[in-house]
């Protein structure tokens, strides 16, 4: 039988990432020479884990170097060694190899395997190890002892207690059996009367003669595991030539074949380069939540079945439309519950997304020789799993910001009057169907007077314009606004707020900052909790219902004509309050029959994608809801425009505009179809 | 058909195991603990426990000196699951009651050799 060992690698995977994590997190916990043993056991215990998989799971390069860290770790365990910071660091660097070296086998990438080397020399090191010690080579020993005996002569006697190990004496003469021709004798002689006999008690003793070419090792794997537990003496016999002989053709034919079944049992390996990687994403759902539901579930089949009583009735009578109502808003409430306990599932807690900073500080701190205490609050604070999982990389940047560019160093703060040690705050709590993190740091503030004279010298802002403090903070995330003397290896490596800003306004959220010169910063960001329900505020085109998401309108107006300006050969713009909107027709953009098209009809909705304001224009405003969002790339294709669907309430389907490639779309085609758009709209109709 | 009870933290070994074992027709129970694995030795009788050493709440030779303590696992083989191929681990696992020991990494087919040796 083989066993295809690439089914259990998802799972393998999915613990050891959680192991790494678990490792990280108690290393920066380990106290620096009188380390907390029960922290140390969590450590080893993950290593141990991931050793032991990626052995069995044929991942060796991965097992070699666990195995080194694991024999650290044990020697930190069995107190042969004290934790020193150096200790840490090396551990630390060693999780963040295993975690790449896992990753790009999972991915099926290149290993960076001169990483690997290098900081296994570093761990080898440590351990005072010869590199590349000669661990693979350690099971084939003892090849050449006794390996011309003709048989072997055992006496074996079980010590008393032998049985209560489970271990059974039929069992090894079974096993010898198979080695060669086996003589058996019980020696009885050891039999107390019965009087004095313990059922439980071994008393017996076997001599036994193995006859054939046998080699001693295989004699002493059968007794291996009773080693201990009793006498065994194990001599050759005295060699007796002319039946010798034949056994030995005979063991060796029967030999012959094995070497052959093993070598053909090799090729699997190379098969895994074959396949391709199944990456199914999964999640952690405590039971509560699953009980919860399961309990929402029975009351809507209590509902379910007093609304059908209602329905099975010969005649409705008036009387009964009062339990109708009552059946019908229960039905409501269990909906509504329902809805959002489903949600919940997609919820986990933020501390998945927090759990990376205590590392990432340490690091830094250590590398910018600053000294920094992190404090992080509300890690509880759930969110769902697709935002975490892209709201990671925005937050690394705010943090590694602050840390960089945010607190100063020990002597400037001392120097200030301020304690030198820097203070980061990560902070997550709920505010209506938002989450809100705030990272905030207690160092210089923003400068108020370097980011004006850059945006004047990008031309962001003109010099004589007023700016409140907010306008001015905001500026940082105008692309490619840096304000750092010097590019640093931390942050400011090219990629700059904008980025962030952008990548947070695409999950539907939002960052603001706030500064006070010397006493630091404070970045908020909003998220939308779910990227699977969106607020929206739906508006009428012609005959279609469009849903604008609610984060992106800053506000909504009857036209004055007065303020439109009709650019020749360009788009017409909106004026309003000195700015110059330009006018983004909906009906044109997607080709849609519409009566109204006079400015005064309408109504325009100002919209800002991307840092860039365009005043929509549609017929009507309707109500705002919350929509589920359906994929309409899954269910139909990608639409420009268009991010996604939503059912409404009677049925029919609105689509979701994306604010974002609207804007493009519209500096796309805009000028050019202006002139003929009355032929395409009736064209459509 | 003989029922067993694997033990062991890391879920991919356990389903490594599980799987292997069902596939040639065993009975298996798991358990990701020794606490767990007391709680079900407690309740049903197995004809072979499997089970890690080192594993959170409680290691492997507590746990098979627990069960030893059980009259229903008094003589049952009960192997370790065991990286430690060192010799003082051996014998510690012989003194806390453990009949031999599977050394990883193992493959499926040394698991079920080993297994079928011990229940003949």
């Amino acid at each position: 039988m083989s066993i295809d060992m690439k089914q259990f690698l998802v799972t393998f995977y999915e613990e050891s990432f959680e192991g790494l994590d678990t490792m990280e997190t108690e290393l920066l916990n380990l106290d620096i020479g009188e380390a907390d043993s029960e922290t140390v056991n969590t450590i080893f215990r993950a290593a141990h884990s991931i050793k032991g998989g990626s052995g069995t799971f044929g991942l060796n390069d991965v097992a070699s170097f666990t195995h080194l860290m694991e024999t650290l770790l044990d020697e930190v365990r069995d107190g042969r060694r004290q934790v020193s910071q150096q200790i840490v660091d090396v551990l630390l660097t060693s999780v963040d190899v295993l975690r790449d070296m896992l990753s790009a086998l999972r991915d099926e990438g290149e290993v960076d395997m001169a990483r690997v080397q290098a900081v296994q020399q570093l761990l080898d090191e440590l351990l005072g190890n010869e590199p590349e010690a000669a661990e693979s080579a350690a099971p084939q020993e003892s090849n050449s002892t006794g390996a011309e005996s003709q048989g072997w002569k055992i006496h074996f006697r079980p010590h008393p207690d032998m049985l209560q190990t489970g271990n059974d004496p039929v069992r090894m003469f079974r096993e010898l059996a198979l080695l060669g021709e086996l003589k058996i004798e019980c020696d009885t002689s050891g039999l107390p009367t019965l009087d004095k006999l313990v059922a439980e008690e071994s008393y017996l003793a076997w001599n036994l003669e193995l006859h054939g070419d046998v080699d001693k090792a295989s004699i002493d794997v059968i007794f291996e595991w009773v080693e201990g537990d009793c006498d065994l003496v194990v001599d050759p016999m005295a060699s007796q030539p002319a039946a010798a002989q034949t056994d030995n053709t005979v063991t060796e034919e029967k030999k012959a074949p094995e070497p052959a079944t093993s070598t053909a049992k090799k090729p699997p390996p190379s098969e895994k380069r074959h396949s391709t990687t199944t990456e199914s994403s999964s999640i952690r759902v405590s039971i509560d939540k699953i009980d919860d539901l399961i309990n929402m579930m029975g009351e809507l089949v209590i509902t379910q079945s007093m609304l059908s009583q209602l329905g099975e009735a010969e005649e409705f009578e008036t009387a009964q439309i009062e339990k109708l109502r009552d059946g019908l808003s229960q039905l409501e409430r269990n909906t509504r519950e329902m809805q959002e306990n489903v949600m919940r599932i997609r919820m986990l807690p933020i501390s998945f997304a927090f759990q990376r900073f205590p590392r990432l500080v340490h690091d830094l701190s250590g590398t910018l020789h600053k000294k920094i205490e992190l404090k992080m609050s509300g890690e509880n604070t759930e969110l769902d799993k697709t935002v975490m999982e892209k709201i990671g990389d925005p937050l690394v940047h705010l943090v590694r910001n602050s840390i960089d560019h945010g607190i100063e160093s020990p002597e400037v703060r001392l120097a200030a009057g301020k304690d030198e040690m820097g203070l980061i705050e990560l902070n997550a709590c709920h505010e209506g169907g938002n989450i809100i993190i705030e990272i905030i740091d207690d160092g210089a503030g923003l400068n108020r007077e370097r980011i004006i004279e850059k945006a004047i010298s990008n031309g962001l802002i003109n010099e004589d314009d007023s700016l409140s403090d907010e306008q001015i903070y905001d500026l940082i995330f105008q692309p490619g606004f840096s304000t750092a003397e010097v590019v640093s290896d931390v942050s400011g490596r090219g990629v700059g707020m904008d980025v962030v800003r952008r990548n947070i306004r695409a999950l539907g959220g939002s960052v603001e900052v706030t500064s006070r010169p010397g006493q630091g910063s404070k970045f908020t960001i909003r998220l939308p909790l779910t990227l699977a329900i969106l607020d929206g505020q739906s508006v009428r085109v012609g005959n279609d219902i469009y849903i604008i998401p609610l984060v992106s309108i800053i506000e909504s107006l009857q036209v004055n004509p007065a303020d439109i300006n009709s650019l020749r050969g360009s788009a017409d713009v909106y004026r309003l309050r000195d700015e110059y909107i330009p006018i983004v027709r909906v009906y044109d953009i997607f080709n849609v029959h519409t009566e109204i098209k006079n400015w005064e009809d309408g109504l325009l909705v100002i919209v800002e994608g991307e840092g860039i304001k365009v005043a929509l224009f549609v017929d009507d405003l309707l109500g705002q809801q919350q929509v589920v969002i359906k994929s309409l790339e899954t269910n139909f294709k990608k639409v420009e425009g268009i991010s996604g669907a939503t059912i409404l309430g009677d049925g029919t389907v609105a689509l979701i505009l994306d604010i974002a490639s609207m804007i493009q779309l519209s500096r796309d085609n805009g000028p050019e179809k202006t002139p003929g758009r009355q032929d395409n709209a009736e064209q459509a109709a | 058909m003989a029922k067993i009870l694997a033990v062991d933290d890391s879920a991919s070994m356990r389903q490594m195991v599980s799987f292997t074992l069902k596939g040639a027709g065993f009975d298996v129970v798991e358990a990701a603990d020794g606490v767990e694995a007391l709680g079900k030795a407690k309740s049903q009788t197995f004809d072979l426990v499997i089970s890690d050493v080192n594993m959170p709440k409680m290691d492997g030779l507590t746990l098979i000196k627990e069960l030893r303590k059980l009259p229903a696992f008094k003589f049952i083989p009960m192997l370790m699951l065991t990286t430690e191929s060192t010799a003082d681990k051996k014998q510690e696992g012989r003194a806390a009651g453990a009949t031999g020991w599977i050394v990883k990494p193992f493959n499926p087919e040394q698991l079920l050799a080993t297994i079928k040796k011990v229940l003949g």
